[in-house]
């Protein structure tokens, strides 16, 4: 059976971008390249591998529709993308339920996203929009087999890794797998260029995003730290074991 | 008031449990899952009552299951440890009260909360208004002292369990994971292959430590990603935090920067990870390590 999935995608400043603060806000114009978030890229990886349709769901700003078409490139089939100027005006509540409303309009009841977002690095989204799908989730997973009537997800436990099942309805949240990230070729970039992405608002999904229970009062940089001691050479690491006895206590 | 969602290690409350408590402040109810560490969890200063949530769902981890459990006996504003389990217990719980969540706090006075964001490049300030639930990181809080005589009281409650666990697979070696060690050694591309990683165990046993890596070796030598320290592996914040023959890539320092203590040990004395070390070492890894192993040994 091939399984049709919605997958959770969220645009972010590439790993390797500058995060440069100044007043009081991560200055997006000196982001030089906007990815999809690394963890979800394993997410659409395992879906596209899954051999069904595969739908990409994303909320954010205009530039988060290129992202999206990034997706058709490589083989996401439907688009859809929930219009938010500024994502920092919502809390996590809000930003869920946006993204449930948006896969009960598409009927499908297995979603993949990945474990947690490079720029908020929060997890909350997988497990808190199977909440409101009152579905099974699984995070961590970084090898997933089986279909919807079963899959087996491999995570992490106190004592290792374990396999767990789980079946539709389901949230899978992704670690990195081993899976190698295919890359667009020529026909499927051509192809994307013409897909239509599906716009929508919070407000066409029913959701109120007026009042957010958590406010972004300013972004810093963070703490700088003094400057460390530097010694040379090896006959100095006894030294430094010395200090990190007597001075940090931490040996 | 604060309700406290107690992180447990076994049959034990894990330590991060008591820093749940003194970042509450006082007066914390602490809801116990599977009824593990009450007794330890009422002796905490500051603690005015605790539950004992049990269950038949308590017997292998599933977040929903949990959450609904927990959940239903959580009330105000409700702590948890931002840890695996944590954070999918809150983000669920939140989302079921439909209120917020803010994941891996660092810092909270009254309704004011800082976190960091982009792997720890920046900070946000936040505010949050009425009920919410928050995830607190690890050893930044201090931890309430034994002290205190909380009552006890049970619940039982049966939930939905929606996972199976089908397969148990053992840790390949008994040593400590990164995400959980105080002390790490971690190795980078400097190291020259796979093999010399074993200089770094050799010296991580010695002193009860957890060997990572940087992606760089975990991409290129296959190390496991469990190891990988770094925006797209693991952020930690031990107490000390060895980086050897590690360059120091804007994506590792994001994962370890926060470390209370960094030692750099690499031979190129313009690598950026000594900006970020409170003790460098110029030195190549071939010579500082028997020094090091040396210098561990004799104290």
């Amino acid at each position: 059976m091939m399984t049709d999935i919605a997958v959770l995608l969220k645009q972010v400043p590439d790993t390797t971008a500058k995060i440069v603060v100044s007043d009081g806000r991560v200055d997006e114009s000196a982001v030089n390249k906007w990815s999809i978030s690394p963890y979800d890229e394993y997410a659409l990886e395992a879906a596209l591998e899954m051999g069904g349709a595969v739908t990409v769901i994303t909320c954010g700003p205009d530039r988060a529709k290129k992202m999206l078409t990034d997706a058709a490139a490589v083989g996401a089939s439907e688009l859809l993308h929930v219009q938010v100027d500024d994502l920092t005006t919502l809390d996590s509540n809000q930003v869920a339920s946006i993204l449930a409303a948006a896969v009960a309009k598409t009927g499908l009841n297995v979603v993949f996203c990945g474990k947690q977002a490079a720029d908020s690095n929060a997890g909350t989204i997988g497990p808190a929009v199977a909440e409101k799908m009152g579905a099974a989730c699984v995070t961590m997973v970084s090898e997933l087999s089986g279909d919807a009537s079963e899959f087996l997800a491999l995570r992490p436990s106190a004592n290792g890794m374990e396999r767990v099942a789980v079946s539709s309805p389901c949230v899978i949240a992704f670690d990195k797998t081993v899976n190698e990230l295919r890359r667009p070729n020529v026909k499927g970039i051509m192809m994307a260029k013409r897909k239509t992405i599906e716009g929508l608002t919070p407000s066409d999904l029913g959701v109120d995003i007026s009042e957010s229970k958590v406010t972004l009062q300013s972004q810093s940089p963070p703490a700088e730290k003094p400057a460390g001691q530097k010694f040379e050479g090896a006959d100095s690491v006894s030294i430094v074991v010395n200090k990190l006895r007597e001075e940090a206590k931490v040996l | 008031m604060v309700t406290i969602i107690a992180e447990t290690s076994g049959n034990n409350l894990h330590p991060f449990t008591a820093q749940l408590v003194g970042a509450a402040g006082g007066d914390a109810t602490v809801l116990c899952p599977g009824g593990v560490g009450v007794e330890q969890a009422a002796a905490l200063t500051g603690v005015a009552k605790v539950i004992s949530v049990e269950g038949d769902c308590f017997s292998s981890f599933d977040g929903g299951a949990w959450a609904a459990v927990l959940g239903a006996v959580a009330t105000g504003r409700i702590y948890a440890a931002s840890t695996p389990h944590g954070r999918e217990i809150a983000a669920r719980i939140g989302s079921a009260k439909n209120i917020p969540v803010v994941q891996d706090v660092t810092g909270i006075d009254g309704d004011s909360i800082t976190r960091p964001i982009y792997s720890g490049k920046a900070v946000a300030n936040l505010t949050v208004s009425g009920d919410c639930v928050l995830t607190l990181r690890p050893n930044i809080f201090e931890a309430a002292q034994e002290g205190g005589s909380a009552q006890v009281s049970t619940v039982n409650q049966s939930a939905d369990v929606a996972t199976s666990v089908r397969e148990a697979i053992a840790k390949a070696s008994e040593r400590l994971d990164v995400s959980e060690a105080d002390i790490i050694i971690s190795g980078g591309r400097g190291m020259g292959n796979k093999e010399n990683f074993a200089y770094l165990e050799e010296i991580a046993d010695k002193i009860g430590a957890a060997v990572g890596a940087s992606r760089a070796v975990v991409d290129e030598w296959g190390l496991p990603h469990s190891q990988q320290v770094g925006q797209t592996g693991k952020t930690v914040n031990p107490s000390l935090y060895f980086a050897v023959g590690i360059s120091g890539a804007i994506q590792h320092l994001a994962g370890m920067r926060s470390s209370k203590y960094i030692v750099a040990i690499n031979k190129d004395a313009d690598a950026p990870i000594f900006g970020v070390a409170d003790y460098g070492i110029v030195a190549t890894w071939e010579e500082a390590l028997p020094a090091l192993s040396q210098a561990l040994s004799e104290l």
